[in-house]
């Protein structure tokens, strides 16, 4: 493979980033197109990478490796696996889909979209999209942390400025201020598995093929687990440390919380996987139970807290705790089954939680409350994203035929391979969320519109129901076809069971 | 023809799923078109089955039209349809309802595209419960005609009906929670969730071996338990019945006659499917609780409806009051498994199914008649319409009939049937049922005077109010159910044989 895809992905969103900001800051229109090409192309690129992934031949494809830091043993080292590869697709889905839904209307006088500074805005926006690529597909740690922050620093901007204005400060230091947190203790922790990777070798190397032969010693492995996985979980929203993250889906601009809750968590999420349980595997046996309990906890609390919110953001934030707390219970297993829903689960809620913040920004841009009991009879005004919402309220619930089920079961099944009370427990979120789902769904959707939106209310765009359209799609076609994806995630398992010595 | 008859139940699953997905495309507001459309669709279905009834072969042992398509390898699970006797009537009797309630939803104009989308989805769930030979796919379909009959008594229902929607919901969804669990549970421990291959292993399975530290027969209570509530619930047996009622009164018609007619039939159908096969020793040991259930559903049931003032309601309770039978019947043969009792049981339960899915669905039709002229549900505002209405009277009193188990109609033969079948193996409870059946004779009667006889109420003679008669649409509603109504009851071998042997091969 001669094309250097993975990096032409990773820096597309910056190069267009940096073209943004040298158009003038009148020209609003240019800004988006360049934006949405940009978009586009990397769409299609992780298209082109998700369908020319050989799943026979597995492993790590596209591999690229440039030299960067050679003395400290740092290289460029690009690769995607079974695992990255739909995360991969689902960072360029989320990124068209929020460019889409950014770009507003000018002519309705509705406050749709973004129009304060878009050229900021999606400047900002796409090197946080780099960012995110970055991480999934380096195979190099040092690289892998760089674009970690890289994907972190820029939420800040985007939240500060272009938030909620009521809470976006409070927010966006929060939420600053924990994920840095978070990252500081990884980095700990990656930097003593450099050095001690390298005294066991003899090579100093941040390369994680390489790293995953260094044979940390179980005592260490114990040691180290628990802050490296942890301080990356931050990011994945894990109970009880989580708090930063309604807070910020809340604060941010729709597009923001889209990425924020469909991408950004799963960062956290993989960089847990990655760097935690592949590099630690021994450490994360050992520890397994406690990642466990967290997750319970989060899957059970988190629905319950988001059952209990007025705020239609607030409950969605929450309840995107509650499908992370499902993707680290899958990875507390350990095993096939575990491993397999969360990977399908990282990109079923990607998709899932991208629409729901879609759809409650389109309706807040219009109806400027997200007071649940204040709204009413939505499906009047916007039937389109009406449906769109509740296509995915069915996969938050994990209904049959939608990709939040195959993602769903087999997590169960892992758990049932563990301990079979917890997924016992765990279940009754599902009883909460089709509680909370359907209640919110009869309440912003249906009955009569409230007198004080009678007129003024406009329906959503033509580009708003594009991005619909494309998010639903995918969770359909997961849900009926699950060969779709489910085969590739296996192929990244395998990988993670030989680490884990075929536990 | 060959492609039809290499896939002959994935086309009768299929083809109603895919009908409503055109009708998402079709130009909006031709209401005209959604209704024959959508009419046309389901009749394909029905077709399709009927062929597949003519073409199985009774005598066959096992399943038939078998098809297996991969769904999702990962976890061992596959897309594995086929039909028995039992499934094949059910299956016949959700393509003939359907058509009927579509049939009786041609008065509705709001919002009509939606709504016939959400009936044929809604077919499509319950279909696949009935074709699954797969655990995981029946559980699939199971959940997946859920939603559309949320949503159908969520927008299209009367006064109360987010909270009945919600409760439905909550409830249903609370009792297959276990279902899920347990079905997690076989799959974790076998690997496949085949029924076929988990008939025979799991009751293989060494009674002395440990599993998930616990032992064999602790597992399997529990995992009967998981089963049993959720069907229960379904059906619904006394005490898990209070969603029915809500459910049922505030539905609107068409949706009342799926529910009653089909919906509840699952519940039975699970515990004959699944529960029966899968776990016959728990069966057994709780066969008296279950009939003790079932004894309390009959008689409560017969006079919680004998109690109530709304007509839609009485019909509600009635439902638990029929199923009531189906449940005591399979009871009866989980107790006594594999002798001539039992299966003269089993006969008198699926043939049951069959007749309440007919009449009940019939009835809930004709409160909707009603209803729609009368904007009222009220038994006391009605009274002495016979006059008036000649001809729905005589429908109302035929269907009434049927629901009372008159002899010459189906009611008749199935109760007999479960009672014959029932009486050696559980008599105190078969005695005490059959005073049930005293009430559902009380209630019935109850009905049909409070509506049709006595003084007639002024307001419904004149002006405005005037009552209409029952037009030519609503009669070729109830024209095929009162036809195999009255066929069931004077010759029911035709459907009678191909039950019986599929419960002699079954059980």
């Amino acid at each position: 493979m001669n094309f250097p895809v993975l990096s032409v992905i990773t820096f597309t969103p910056i190069v267009a980033g940096v073209l943004i900001l040298l158009l003038p800051a009148q020209r609003k229109n240019e800004a988006r197109a360049v934006a949405l090409a940009a978009a586009i192309f990397a769409l299609i690129l992780s298209f082109w990478v998700y369908f020319h992934y050989d799943q026979a031949a597995a492993g790590y494809q596209f591999i690229e490796k440039y030299d960067w830091l050679p003395a400290l043993g740092i290289s460029l080292h690009f690769g995607v696996d079974g695992i990255s590869t739909p995360l991969v697709l689902l960072t360029g889905v989320v990124m068209f889909t929020g460019v889409l839904i950014s770009w507003g209307d000018d002519d309705k006088h509705v406050m749709a979209g973004i129009q304060d500074r878009p050229r900021e805005f999606f400047a900002f926006l796409f090197i946080l999209a780099s960012g995110v690529f970055g991480v999934f597909v380096s195979l190099d740690l040092f690289m892998l942390f760089f674009f970690y922050e890289i994907a972190v620093f820029p939420m800040y901007l985007l939240i500060a400025i272009w938030g909620w204005i009521v809470t976006r400060e409070y927010a966006a230091m929060k939420l600053t201020l924990y994920l840095f947190l978070g990252s500081v203790v990884s980095l700990v922790g990656v930097i003593v598995m450099y050095w001690v990777a390298g005294q066991n070798t003899g090579v100093y190397t941040f390369d994680m093929l390489e790293m995953e032969k260094a044979g940390f010693s179980q005592t260490f492995q114990n040691i180290w687990f628990l802050p490296v996985f942890l301080g990356f979980a931050v990011l994945g929203g894990i109970w009880p440390f989580h708090n930063w993250s309604p807070d910020g889906h809340v604060a941010a601009p729709t597009a923001v919380s889209m990425f924020h809750a469909g991408v950004l968590m799963k960062l956290g999420a993989f960089a847990a996987l990655r760097v935690g349980i592949m590099l630690l595997p021994q450490g994360a046996q050992t520890w397994s139970w406690l990642i466990m309990l967290f997750a319970a906890v989060a899957v059970v609390y988190g629905a319950y807290i988001a059952f209990v919110q007025m705020d239609f953001k607030y409950m969605v934030g929450f309840s995107s705790v509650s499908h992370m707390g499902l993707v680290m219970l899958g990875f507390s297993t350990l095993n096939r089954e575990g491993l397999l829903g969360s990977g399908v689960q990282m990109f079923s809620h990607g998709v899932m939680t991208a629409l729901f913040f879609a759809v409650v920004g389109m309706i807040y841009d219009r109806a400027h409350t997200r007071q649940i009991p204040e709204l009413g009879g939505m499906s009047k005004i916007m039937p389109f994203a009406a449906v769109g919402f509740i296509i995915g309220g069915l996969v938050s619930m994990g209904m049959p035929l939608f990709s939040g089920f195959i993602a769903e079961f087999p997590i169960f099944l892992g758990v049932w391979g563990r301990q079979w009370l917890v997924a016992v427990i765990a279940s009754i979120s599902i009883i909460i969320t089709a509680a909370y789902i359907m209640r919110n769904i009869r309440q912003v959707f249906f009955g009569e519109v409230p007198e004080k939106f009678e007129g003024h209310l406009t329906d959503i765009t033509i580009l708003d129901k594009v991005a619909i359209t494309t998010l639903c799609l995918f969770m359909i076609i997961i849900g009926l076809f699950p060969s779709f994806m489910v085969p590739m995630v296996q192929t990244g398992v395998e990988n993670i069971l030989r680490l884990l010595g075929g536990a | 023809m060959n492609f039809i008859d290499a896939h002959l139940l994935s086309l009768i699953l299929f083809v109603p799923a895919l009908a409503a997905v055109i009708i998402l495309f079709l130009p909006a507001g031709e209401n005209k078109l959604f209704r024959w459309f959508a009419l046309g669709a389901s009749l394909i279905p029905l077709v399709l089955s009927l062929i597949a009834w003519f073409r199985f072969d009774a005598n066959q042992p096992g399943f038939q039209f078998e098809e297996s398509y991969v769904w999702y390898p990962a976890i061992g699970s596959s897309l594995h349809l086929g039909v028995d006797g039992l499934s094949l009537t059910m299956v016949l009797l959700t393509t003939l309802l359907t058509p009927l309630a579509i049939l009786a939803s041609f008065s509705i104009n709001d919002r009509l595209k939606p709504y016939m989308m959400l009936f044929l989805f809604l077919e499509m769930g319950m279909l696949g419960v009935f074709m699954a030979l797969d655990l995981l796919i029946f559980f699939v379909f199971w959940e997946v005609g859920l939603v559309p009959m949320y949503f159908i008594i969520n927008q299209w229902g009367s006064a109360n009906r987010n909270y009945a929607s919600l409760k439905f919901l909550i409830y249903t969804m609370g009792g297959s929670l276990g279902l899920l669990l347990a079905i997690q549970m076989l799959g974790v421990l076998f690997g496949t969730y085949d029924l076929v291959t988990l008939y025979q292993k799991w009751n293989s399975l060494d009674a002395s071996s440990a599993l998930l530290g616990m032992s064999v027969p602790t597992v399997k209570a529990i995992a009967f338990w998981a089963f049993a509530i959720a069907f229960a619930i379904k059906v619904p047996i006394w005490p898990f019945h209070t969603w029915l009622p809500d459910a049922h009164t505030e539905a609107p018609t068409a949706g009342s006659m799926l529910l009653a007619g089909v919906l509840l039939k699952l519940g039975a159908y699970g515990f004959l499917r699944l529960i029966l096969p899968l776990y016959p020793f728990e069966a057994k040991i709780f066969a008296g609780a279950l009939a003790l259930l079932a004894t309390a559903a009959i008689v409560f049931g017969a006079l919680a409806s004998y109690a109530q003032t709304d007509f839609k309601r009485l019909v509600a309770y009635s439902s638990v009051n029929h199923m009531g039978f189906v449940v005591l019947a399979i009871a009866a043969a989980a107790f006594a498994s594999g002798t001539l009792d039992a299966n003269i049981a089993l006969n008198g339960a699926i043939l049951q199914m069959f007749n309440h899915g007919l009449s009940a669905a019939g009835m809930f039709f004709l409160v909707g008649v009603i209803y729609e002229r009368t904007h009222t549900r009220n038994l006391e505002e009605f009274g002495g319409l016979f006059p008036l209405v000649p001809i729905y009277g005589g429908i109302l009193i035929f269907t009434s009939m049927a629901s009372l188990g008159l002899p010459g109609l189906n009611g008749f033969i199935s109760e007999f049937l479960v009672v014959r079948g029932s009486w050696p193996i559980l008599t105190l409870y078969t005695v005490i049922s059959m005073l049930g059946l005293l009430f559902t004779g009380a209630y019935i009667l109850k009905g049909i005077k409070k509506v049709l006889h006595g003084p007639l109420n002024e307001h419904w003679a004149h002006g405005e109010h005037r009552l209409t008669e029952i037009n030519t649409r609503e009669i070729l509603v109830m024209v095929p159910l009162m036809g195999l109504i009255l066929w069931i009851g004077i010759w029911p071998a035709w459907i009678l044989n191909v039950i019986n042997k599929a419960v002699v091969m079954l059980f």
